[in-house]
């Protein structure tokens, strides 16, 4: 099903770096990916950062008593809350400002960025400190806070490390996991003064020492959210290093910036979503800090922030469910499993997508987010192998979902030389004088295929070699074949061990 | 649709998402197969592709289509890691599964031996404040303690005093057997920073509240605090950790750099 919604174009956000011109996205794709493949250092680097994962959520998912059936019961939980929007949303929001918090909707980025820059002007705000958001990166807010003359700093180590290099995040949940740590030494030297060190520790606490003051100076704390709680209007933060729980807790004014299809309906459902959110995307049984916020400070707590704002954001997520097919893929939890276990993320990696959500569940939902004609060459970019979709915890179909994609693009902009080539395919095919003689007359001309490199065929050969041509047909060695004799094994196979 | 003029975001968003719901969507992958054929108004009765006999949807009366009566959690339950039968094997779960996170977990007799306990840790580690926040555990433990403390103290919280702190003491709401989690509130637990800003976290808890599950604990705290759940709640599970660094594991990132559980009983 094709995405038509004249009133919600996908690609019509004004300042998106993705909007670019139709074919500079996939030029620009082919050309990183064809560079990142060469550089083996750089491959071998990712899959060592990875080799602990694969171990440890081994580890875990066998604690589970049936990680099979707890997926059908975590895709459910999404399955009907993201069905049911029309409804659950609605109640979140009551719940949620009953709780004391403001809510925000936000058509797009655009709208979602001046909610945001509103908020932090209206608090008279000097400095803002912003916990992992991936809904930020995707509106671009620091660029924005930063324009109006807005200290922002990341306090997630990994995307305080990418501040630092002026990177968008590798991953979104691991966002610097290409980076050396020599490299990390020396950035910190540049940015922070501090002497190099080769040891993870040491530079953890450079961090950890830099950012103590700037949380408790803070006015403002940006945060994301993995959760909305329909029933309770509580939103759950899921985070490893503690950044967030005090994002959430020093600065003055709590802003959480979600996506709306966060929506689940019952609070118990986090009894599910949770531990497999972790142990799928970290090889956790936990997340270190899975926390809910129901709203600013309570009279009677000591501390909290004055006023909480929720801004809930659309941005073309209502085109995805207005796709039956593909809507599964709003059940995503961003756990990033299906990055870590897809061999094209490990062989082109992160930035070569030049999406925010990369992998195959980038793949499959930039398109709508974006535009398909722009996009569509990242769905061409799978072996369609299901990792993906084998590794995801609520079960989306994601390596089918690429299949619809390139479906859908063939179908909106048919390309020409594909069409052709299918119907000659299927009129030889269909004429086995002609698929004879066909076969014939390629036979005799592969060398000469090989020697010329015709355009249609450059680029294929340009990674792969074409084998030898046989001398004969398959028809014609399967006429020719000698019947094999029977023995005693093939008629009767088990008679050997009956006489055994 | 037609014309937006005029309306606010919120009913643009919830006009497009009523118009994008007309659709029904297929069932999740893997249980389409199975329920399709049982589809039908209007009591037909689906089950999960596990066929363990759990209802999991019936599908609703109007449309047809599947709506859930059992809350996914029940059905997932025996699937989801073990949490103990027993208080003897959640008191060994727990242990067990916070000595793989690192934390640090005291068995204690009783309000004396804590005290005794925290004192030797105030001595060994050298700290020079502790913050605490009133709670019938906690009191008793620090008139010993050997050195400054800190009441967190909601007419007057002083996060610059808090940031001082070597280690916050908190009582917590439940512990988790299945996962070794701390479940800690804003409402029992001195607050939001305490528990997080220090850079040694001690929990003073009782055995009697080693909860089996996850989903046990939430209903414990629900019940408790009986509909007017406490602006922050959290499970703790193990010291703050980071792996960004080539995937390294590293303790105390942002968050306490130990987890110290003083079980008390
Ligand atoms: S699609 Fe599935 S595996 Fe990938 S990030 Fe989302 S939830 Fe995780």
């Amino acid at each position: 099903m094709i995405v038509t919604d004249a009133s919600n174009p996908p690609a019509s956000h004004s300042g998106d770096p993705g909007a670019e011109l139709p074919r500079l996205a996939k030029k620009k794709f082919l050309h990183d990916a064809a560079e990142h493949v060469r550089d083996t250092g750089h491959r071998a680097f990712v899959r060592k950062a990875l080799g602990g994962y694969y171990t440890n959520r081994d580890l875990q998912k066998a604690r589970f008593r049936n990680w099979e059936h707890a997926r059908d019961a975590a895709s459910l939980a999404k399955w009907s809350a993201v069905n049911r929007l029309d409804e659950l949303l609605p109640r979140f929001v009551a719940n949620f400002e009953a709780n004391g918090g403001t809510v925000h909707w936000a058509r797009d980025a655009e709208e979602a960025r001046t909610i945001v820059l509103n908020l932090v002007r209206a608090a008279r705000a000097k400095a803002v400190i912003k916990s992992k958001c991936m809904t930020s990166e995707e509106i671009h807010l620091n660029a924005a806070l930063e324009a109006e003359g807005y200290g922002v700093v990341e306090s997630d180590l990994g995307e305080f490390i990418q501040q630092l290099r002026g990177e968008p995040p590798y991953h979104f949940v691991f966002p610097c996991m290409h980076v050396r740590r020599d490299e990390i030494s020396d950035l910190f030297g540049k940015h922070l003064g501090t002497a190099p060190t080769d040891s993870p520790e040491e530079l953890t606490m450079i961090a950890r020492r830099h950012m103590r003051r700037l949380y408790v100076d803070a006015d403002i704390g940006i945060t994301g959210a993995n959760f909305l709680v329909a029933e309770t209007g509580q939103i759950s933060i899921t985070e490893n290093e503690g950044n967030a729980r005090l994002t959430a807790a020093l600065p003055r004014v709590h802003i959480a910036i979600s996506g709306l299809e966060k929506v689940v309906e019952h609070l118990d459902d986090l009894a599910v979503l949770l531990p497999m959110l972790a142990t799928a995307g970290a090889g956790q049984p936990m997340t270190c800090y899975n926390t809910l916020y129901a709203g600013p400070r309570r009279p009677g707590e000591a501390d909290g922030p004055e006023e909480m704002h929720l801004v809930l954001l659309d941005n073309s997520r209502t085109a995805i469910l207005a796709d039956p097919e593909q809507r599964d893929s709003l059940h995503c939890i961003r756990c990033g499993a299906c990055l870590n276990v897809c061999p094209i993320f490990k062989n082109v990696g992160g930035f070569t997508y030049g999406t925010t959500y990369q992998g195959p569940i980038g793949s499959v939902i930039t398109p709508h987010l974006r535009g398909l004609a722009e996009w569509n060459h990242l769905s061409a970019a799978s072996s369609l192998c299901g990792a993906c979709s084998d590794a995801c915890p609520v079960r989306i179909d994601i390596h089918h979902h690429l299949l619809h994609n390139r479906r859908n693009a063939a179908r909106t902009a048919p390309n020409a030389w594909e069409k052709i080539g299918h119907r000659l395919f299927v009129m030889v095919a269909r004429r086995p004088w002609l698929f004879g003689l066909g076969g014939a007359v390629f036979r005799r001309t592969l060398p000469l295929l090989k020697l010329l490199r015709p355009p249609l065929l450059r680029d294929w050969l340009a990674s792969r070699d074409l084998p030898a041509a046989p001398r004969q047909s398959f028809r014609r060695q399967w006429d020719r074949r000698q019947p094999l004799e029977p023995t005693a094994a093939s008629v009767h196979p088990h008679a050997r061990k009956e006489e055994a | 649709m037609s014309d937006t003029t005029g309306m606010s975001a919120r009913e643009v968003i919830m006009a497009r998402i009523k118009e994008a719901l007309r659709v029904p969507a297929p069932l999740p992958h893997g249980l389409a197969e199975d329920s399709r054929a049982q589809v039908g108004p209007p009591a037909a009765v689906l089950t999960t592709s596990g066929g363990s006999g759990a209802t999991v949807m019936s599908a609703h009366a109007s449309t047809g289509l599947p709506t859930l009566t059992v809350l996914p959690e029940e059905v997932a339950r025996p699937w989801l890691p073990d949490g103990g039968e027993t208080p003897a094997e959640r008191l060994q779960l727990l242990v067990e599964n916070l000595g793989k996170l690192r934390a640090i977990v005291q068995q204690v007799p009783d309000l004396t031996a804590a005290s005794d306990y925290l004192f030797t840790l105030a001595r060994e580690r050298d700290w020079h404040r502790v913050a605490w926040h009133p709670h019938p555990l906690i009191e008793p433990l620090l008139a010993g303690v050997p050195c400054a403390t800190y009441r967190v103290d909601p007419a007057d919280f002083d996060k610059n005093a808090l940031e001082s702190c070597d280690a916050g003491i908190t009582s917590c709401e439940a512990l988790v057997a299945q996962t070794g989690s701390i479940l800690v509130s804003s409402a029992t637990s001195g607050g939001r920073a305490l528990s997080i800003l220090p850079h040694v976290h001690v929990v003073v808890a009782t055995v009697d509240q080693i909860i089996a599950t996850l989903a046990d604990a939430l209903h414990a705290v629900r019940d408790r605090h009986d509909g007017h759940l406490p602006s922050m709640l959290s499970f703790i599970t193990g010291p703050s950790r980071t792996g960004d660094i080539e995937r390294i594991l590293v303790l105390g990132a942002h968050g306490p750099k130990e987890l110290i559980l003083i079980l008390v009983g």
